[in-house]
């Protein structure tokens, strides 16, 4: 009986030794198992709501893929995203939010420049590091730790119009006049007033120069007067659907411009409508050779399509917005796993310090507001799709600038 | 400023009379609405948004040729309009909170058009959509022609039955005073329904020619509000006629606008033509 009972005495002791022992183990074991919050806004909502469903594929692509290789710095991340409904002032209130009442380790940037810039008072705020998508004036982000993940460089009024000029000026019949008609959206103006610019100090002859509201309709008056004013190349300041309002308005006077290019056109529809053949315009990233080469863009592809196939969306492919977004997360990856740390302060500084190679070429942010070199390439539409014409390092296999 | 060739004009003059056409054929249904039946129908702009949806869905989807969802959409929103103003009657809303009443509609049309066809672009493409014509050195686009003809045919049409026959004489006859009307046995609250069934029903038509025309997206919605309420008022309330003439006005001078000065000048014409109509013929308005 008492060799029992010392039985069970020792049985409790080695047990609470035990239990004891595996306690901390228990609590660490917690602390590796609590995830990496990463908090941003979306606009799920309102009128930017059709680009902002990529970037939300995207994020969650991205995030489902790097949980699948062990999360960063051996935690799974738990991305939250908001709904800041188009509106600047909601996503200021919602990165609030994430930031005092979330408390997310990290913040992921919004889309659009008008809720970046919001996101970026909030960041500056409270010392957070934000990387950002898709940022198109690089001169109103101050913040020493924003980081743009769509490289357009310090100064695309100037870089962005040579780009095109540079790969115009290589084709067989390059231009001699130009119209320019723009929207007067802010991301788009400055650009367009860069390439009035930059055409007069390279002897483009401008035939005509027009501008209009954010929201126009009728878009037959402005066709007629580029038809009017003949120009080799209509340089076009447009976003979302203002391109192919142009150009239907241009064929319904049975127009065809020589030479065309598109500042921030929606992807899908000017790929695919009939009168938008051979429409130029600008990207980081085009679902080809030599992009693709990279097997991590080349996977991100494959399951993009497939993926934005089952959602429903009329525009399948990865382009310029699903490239910029699929970056942020690589930079942001890129950043903790080197430092291995999520301290906002130290993952800024190895930004600043050093390259990242993303699916869109190698990043950097060192120039002016942390922007780095000026990565836009010039695509075409032909047969129906993008494909990247210049520079020819970054053209897609065979393709060559139409006419 | 260099003057632009006549052809140029002339061609911009079309382009204004046709955009005319569709600020009428939206603010039709809107003015009697609002001229008739007290209501500030904000919810017009969503039906208007349904029906283009709705038709683009029966031409990609299903094949249906787009004039025949012309005879298809209209009795579906007429129906919506009479349950609309039910709704509205029952609650006894008054006209200036019909306003946001109505607002509130439209942010939902929005979000269902949202919830079914996504917020991403929508093109209907159609035999009708690539068709034009030319007359001397002018082209004409057969969708916009299209809906220049039936704002017109409609104008006319909603003006004779106002005009000669019994329901649409007792229709203004409510207009200009409810009880006196109903004195003489008129049933408002059955001529109430039939006009907002009309209204919404007009609405669907104003739908099916925007989506022959232009490319669709749920947040347009609230783009054409500002211009076809100064169309509404510049066409005076109730009136049939006038949206037509304002909408051919404001579609024209802002072409001219553009033609001749800068594109980015267009959108002060209507209102400037709005308020010059408020200082010098107050109360027609």
């Amino acid at each position: 009986m008492k060799s029992l009972k010392r039985i069970v005495a020792m049985a409790a002791i080695a047990a609470g030794c035990l239990s004891l022992a595996a306690s901390p183990a228990k609590a660490q074991s917690g602390a590796q198992g609590s995830p990496v919050r990463v908090g941003s806004t979306l606009a799920l909502t309102g009128p930017l709501s059709a680009t902002a469903l990529v970037h939300k594929l995207v994020g969650e692509i991205y995030v489902e893929d790097l949980n699948s290789r062990g999360g960063l710095l051996g935690r799974k991340v738990e991305w939250i995203v908001k709904d800041d409904q188009s509106k600047p002032d909601v996503a200021r209130t919602l990165y609030e939010q994430l930031v005092t009442s979330d408390k997310v380790d990290l913040l992921m940037g919004p889309y659009a420049t008008g809720a970046i810039l919001s996101a970026i008072g909030v960041a500056q705020r409270y010392n957070k590091m934000l990387i950002h998508h898709t940022m198109g004036v690089p001169s109103l982000a101050k913040y020493d730790m924003h980081f743009p993940a769509w490289s357009l460089g310090p100064d695309p009024g100037t870089t962005v119009p040579n780009t095109l000029f540079d790969a115009l000026a290589a084709s067989p019949k390059p231009p001699k006049t130009i119209a320019i008609v723009t929207s007067k959206f802010p991301s788009l103006h400055f650009l367009s007033l860069g390439a009035r610019e930059v055409a007069k100090k390279r002897g483009l002859q401008e035939v005509l120069f027009l501008e209009w509201e954010f929201g126009n309709r009728d878009f037959g008056p402005i066709a007629a007067r580029v038809k009017d004013a003949k120009p080799d190349l209509v340089f076009v300041g447009d976003i979302g659907l203002e391109g192919n309002m142009l150009l239907e308005a241009m064929k319904k006077l049975d127009y065809e411009p020589p030479l065309h290019f598109h500042l921030y056109p929606a992807p899908g529809p000017m790929a695919t409508a009939p009168e938008t053949k051979n429409a130029l315009s600008v990207t980081i990233f085009e679902e080809h050779a030599p992009f693709t080469n990279d097997p991590v863009a080349a996977k991100f592809v494959k399951t993009y399509n497939e993926r934005a196939k089952a959602a429903g969306f009329p525009y399948t492919k990865v382009e310029v917005q699903a490239a910029a977004s699929f970056t942020a997360w690589q930079l942001l990856e890129a950043a903790a796993t080197a430092t291995k740390s999520l301290d906002d302060k130290k993952m800024a500084e190895w930004l600043k310090a050093n390259q990242v190679k993303t699916i869109q070429g190698t990043l950097r942010f060192d120039k002016g507001n942390n922007f780095g070199d000026d990565l836009m390439r010039i695509k075409q539409v032909q047969n129906g799709n993008w494909v990247t014409v210049w520079p020819k390092e970054w053209a897609a296999p065979g393709a060559m600038l139409k006419q | 400023m260099t003057l632009p060739s006549l052809n140029l004009l002339l061609q911009s003059i079309l382009s204004g009379i046709f955009i005319g056409g569709m600020y009428s054929m939206i603010g039709l249904g809107l003015g009697l609405s609002w001229g008739l039946l007290r209501q500030i129908n904000l919810a017009h702009f969503g039906f208007v948004f349904l029906s283009a949806y709705l038709s683009y869905h029966m031409v990609s989807v299903w094949g249906i040729d787009p004039l025949l969802t012309l005879l298809i959409l209209p009795p579906f929103f007429f129906a919506i309009g009479v349950a609309q103003q039910w709704l509205l009657s029952r609650f006894k809303i008054s006209p200036f909170n019909s306003l946001l009443v109505t607002f509130g509609f439209t942010v939902m049309i929005e979000s269902l058009i949202q919830y079914v066809w996504t917020a991403d672009f929508r093109k209907l493409q159609s035999v009708y959509g690539e068709e034009k014509f030319k007359i001397g050195g002018l082209f004409v686009p057969v969708p916009e022609l299209l809906t220049l003809l039936l704002a017109i045919l409609f104008a006319f049409g909603v003006w004779a039955a106002m005009r000669f026959t019994d329901i649409g004489k007792a229709m203004r006859a409510m207009a200009e005073d409810g009880p006196i009307a109903a004195a003489f046995g008129i049933n408002q609250r059955w001529l109430s329904l039939m006009l907002s069934g009309t209204c919404v029903a007009l609405a669907s038509i104003a739908g099916v020619c925007f989506a022959l025309t232009f490319t669709l997206t749920p947040t347009q919605i609230f783009s054409w509000v500002g211009v076809v309420f100064a169309v509404v008022m510049l066409g005076g309330l109730g009136s049939a006629l006038g949206p037509l003439v304002a909408g051919i006005i404001i579609g024209v001078s802002e072409a001219i606008a553009m033609a001749i000065f800068a594109p980015s000048w267009a959108p002060i014409v209507s209102f400037s033509l709005l308020i010059l109509m408020l200082l010098f013929r107050p109360g027609k308005a």
